[in-house]
């Protein structure tokens, strides 16, 4: 082959790639939404009103937030209330806005080895886990689910993470692998609820906890703010989020369904 | 042949030795020695112009690497070897053109080699395509032309081999061996050969071990034994009259190392 | 396994057309970082072989050791080139295929450089005096070098195709997995099985493979035509 013949399919290689899309945004987002089918079945109902073309980062909450302390992304879709506001407070976002909720379940083997089935409250059934030392498998990896984790084991007293090898397992990943993997073992651990019911591998596994009020997720969505990083397309990111806070973004959400199930409930004010 | 090459060879390749030929080249008292072995000691030699020199000599007398430093490829460590143009630099080499005993072809068709040794050369693009079809014709290769170099017969390798030396138009040319296991047939194509490189004005060193081929087509003989020249003399004197031991009992087939 | 199998056929069968944009962007990402990698790395690799300079040891040291690189770390290192917040941000190039070749032309450019080094080295043994003997300046050894040992580096070339098509690390880091933009096999077999989607992620493996299958038969195909036809 030939240094032009080379150089020719190269180019002819590139050249697709260098196509300029039009107008478009990029979210830094949660797993859980992408999972889920959730911004499938979101984002082209936006696109089509506004033009505007959304590319979805999905990479857990605390990367997102990280990523886009970096700078690299326009909106902010997660669930961990508490880091969400310290990165407005740092001026790196514009303001946080609720946009929609779930909830977390604590999943374990049909079986219940642990006897969780009849607590309705969290702390009361992560005190069994660890009384009996059946086997929990937390995320580990600073995502939302991760940072709800410890604050339920905290509330409960409790800090498995001494504990860590024995029956408390950390996997250091995505909520998606952090379930094949409890899977797997037979073991238990915290997912929220639209990660579970979308999940494709679910075996023998059941929801063993929910409905505790502690159990919530709350969701929500940030502008990364243009004047601390300049690149950030903040025009378009921001009718995307009047889009999603408006009745008809939450409409949307709402109508979001999953085995005919409704998994995030719209909590804009 | 030797008639055609003369009449359609000489414009592309002409024999023309202007004041900045190699020639002639002068070793005085030339010695070589590497991790303490002296492979040649105390050479003194001449190769002049247009006289076809024969080094002979038994195996390891020093006769590959008299080529070697002629041609620059090694340098003496005692002594001084000169060439009539001056010290030889890198693309200077291509003056003194060299055709191992076992000819390194590249992995490319015959033409591509020529093509590779014309460019490397420095022969201007236009006139290579002209020289390329001069040169197979020469080396009687022209319908092996697209054949793989390196699936040739030994023949056809060497014959190969010397065209990609003469593709330099130099002043010299060194062959060492070049018909060692050839058959009468194929020696005889290499000879033809070789003499129609002289036709060209190339002066010809030639390493060989075959007394006939000497007698056939050397002016000078030089005969090298462990290293030292102990003949220098005119074929013809050398064949009928060996001035040496050594040489006669090479002559015989008698010289044991 | 059957139903991953059969997941397999009914992709390609139905000739799925996210698949075909998933399976295309895979083959133009990696096969534009191979070709980079050896655009760089095939003239360095023969330099390696055949120039001697100071440093030379280390640098022949260094590229065997990168070839094993981790790709979370290539992917890392130009995610924080790429960044906003990194010299590169400006360039906007971030979350784009473009950074997912400049990326995989990380990873493989040592392999690329390590490997062609140790082809041509062996070549150069047996060309170097004929080569010098003809007066042949460096640039015109290494090229000399690198087309005659076309057969031997086309493999070469596939192994650092086979470290690009193979990799997730790197460009699920700098590509962001976006759908239609930067989403690859390797990506979408991450993805699915993240969703528990065993049989899909298996099957998209198994389209992978056959991929990587046609692309070495092809070259091979190039190979021997190349040995055959005009060599013999």
């Amino acid at each position: 082959m030939t240094l032009r013949v080379l150089v020719l399919l190269i180019l002819a290689l590139v050249a697709p790639l260098a196509q300029a899309a039009d107008r478009f945004i990029v979210v830094q987002s949660t797993t859980s939404t992408e999972n889920s089918g959730l911004y499938g079945w979101l984002l082209p109902q936006f696109t089509a009103e506004s033009g505007i073309e959304v590319r979805v980062v999905a990479v857990g909450t605390g990367q997102a937030l990280r990523n886009a302390r970096n700078g690299d992304g326009d909106v902010l879709i997660v669930h961990a209330r508490a880091a969400e506001d310290a990165f407005v407070a740092d001026g790196h976002g514009v303001k946080r806005h609720d946009l929609m909720v779930n909830d977390f379940v604590i999943v374990g083997p049909r079986t219940d080895p642990a006897d969780l089935n009849d607590s309705s409250k969290a702390a009361a059934a992560l005190k069994r886990i660890a009384e009996t030392g059946v086997i929990f498998v937390s995320r580990g990896d600073d995502s939302g689910t991760h940072k709800k984790e410890l604050a339920l084991w905290r509330a409960a007293g409790l800090d498995p993470t001494g504990d860590g090898g024995a029956w408390y397992r950390e996997s250091g990943s995505g909520m998606g692998a952090t379930l094949n993997i409890a899977i797997g073992m037979d073991a238990h651990t915290l997912t929220d609820r639209a990660s579970w019911v979308s999940f494709g591998n679910k075996d023998d596994h059941v929801i063993l906890v929910e409905g505790d009020p502690a159990l919530q997720n709350p969701y929500g969505v940030i502008l990364v703010n243009p004047e601390m990083h300049p690149g950030v397309r903040a025009g378009d990111g921001q009718i995307f989020i009047d889009w999603l806070l408006s009745p008809a973004g939450q409409a949307a959400i709402a109508a979001f369904r999953v085995n005919g199930q409704q998994l995030f409930f719209p909590s804009a004010r | 042949m030797s008639d055609a090459l003369v009449t359609t060879g000489r414009r592309a390749l002409a024999p023309a030795r202007g004041p900045d030929s190699v020639l002639p080249v002068a070793m005085d008292r030339v010695g070589y020695t590497i991790d303490g072995v002296t492979l040649l000691d105390d050479v003194s030699l001449r190769i002049r112009q247009g006289r076809l020199t024969a080094i002979m000599g038994a195996n390891g007398a020093g006769k590959t690497l008299c080529l070697r430093l002629i041609q620059g490829l090694l340098h003496p460590t005692a002594g001084t070897l000169s060439h009539a143009s001056g010290p030889v630099t890198p693309t200077g080499r291509r003056r003194i053109a060299i055709v191992f005993q076992r000819p390194m072809l590249l992995r490319r068709s015959v033409a591509g080699n020529l093509r590779h040794a014309l460019k490397t050369y420095g022969v201007p693009r236009a006139e290579r395509a002209a020289m390329l079809v001069e040169l197979l014709d020469l080396a009687g290769l022209r319908a092996l032309a697209q054949r793989s170099a390196r699936v040739l017969s030994s023949g056809e390798q060497q014959r190969l081999s010397i065209v990609r030396a003469l593709a330099a138009d130099p002043d010299l040319l060194l062959l060492d061996e070049p018909t060692a296991n050839l058959d009468p047939y194929a020696t005889r194509m290499i000879e033809t050969l070789i003499r129609q490189a002289e036709a060209r004005g190339v002066t010809v060193v030639l390493v060989t071990h075959d007394v006939g081929q000497a007698r056939r087509l050397a002016d000078d003989v030089i005969f090298l034994n462990r290293g030292r020249v102990t003949e220098q003399t005119p074929a013809g004197s050398f064949f009928d009259e060996p001035q040496t031991a050594e040489a006669a009992a090479y002559l015989a087939g008698r010289l044991l190392l | 396994m059957g139903d991953a199998i059969a997941e397999a056929f009914r992709l390609i069968a139905v000739g799925d057309a996210a698949l075909w944009e998933i399976v295309s962007l895979s083959l133009r990402v990696s096969l534009t970082a191979v070709a980079l990698a050896c655009l760089i790395g095939l003239p360095l690799g023969a330099l390696l072989a055949i120039a001697r300079f100071p440093g030379r040891g280390a640098l022949i040291v260094a590229t065997n050791s990168l070839m094993g690189l981790p790709p979370v770390l290539a992917g890392l290192l130009v995610y924080l080139l790429l960044s906003r917040a990194g010299p590169l941000g400006p360039l906007e190039l971030l979350y784009t295929p473009t950074a997912m070749i400049i990326a995989q032309t990380v990873l493989v450019t040592p392999i690329i450089v390590a490997l062609s080094r140790q082809v041509i080295a062996d070549m150069h043994q047996e060309y170097d005096e004929q080569l010098r003997s003809m007066g042949i300046t460096t640039t015109g050894a290494v090229l000399t070098l690198l087309y005659d040992a076309r057969l031997s580096l086309l493999t070469v070339a596939l192994a650092g195709f086979g470290r690009a098509a193979a990799e997730v690390g790197a460009v699920m880091m700098v590509g962001g997995n976006i759908n239609h933009v930067t989403r690859v096999m390797t990506t979408t077999i991450a993805l699915e099985t993240s969703k528990g989607n065993l049989a899909i992620a298996v099957g998209l493996g198994l389209v992978l493979m056959l991929i990587a299958l046609t692309v070495n038969g092809a070259l091979m195909a190039l190979r021997g035509t190349q040995g055959v036809a005009r060599h013999v």
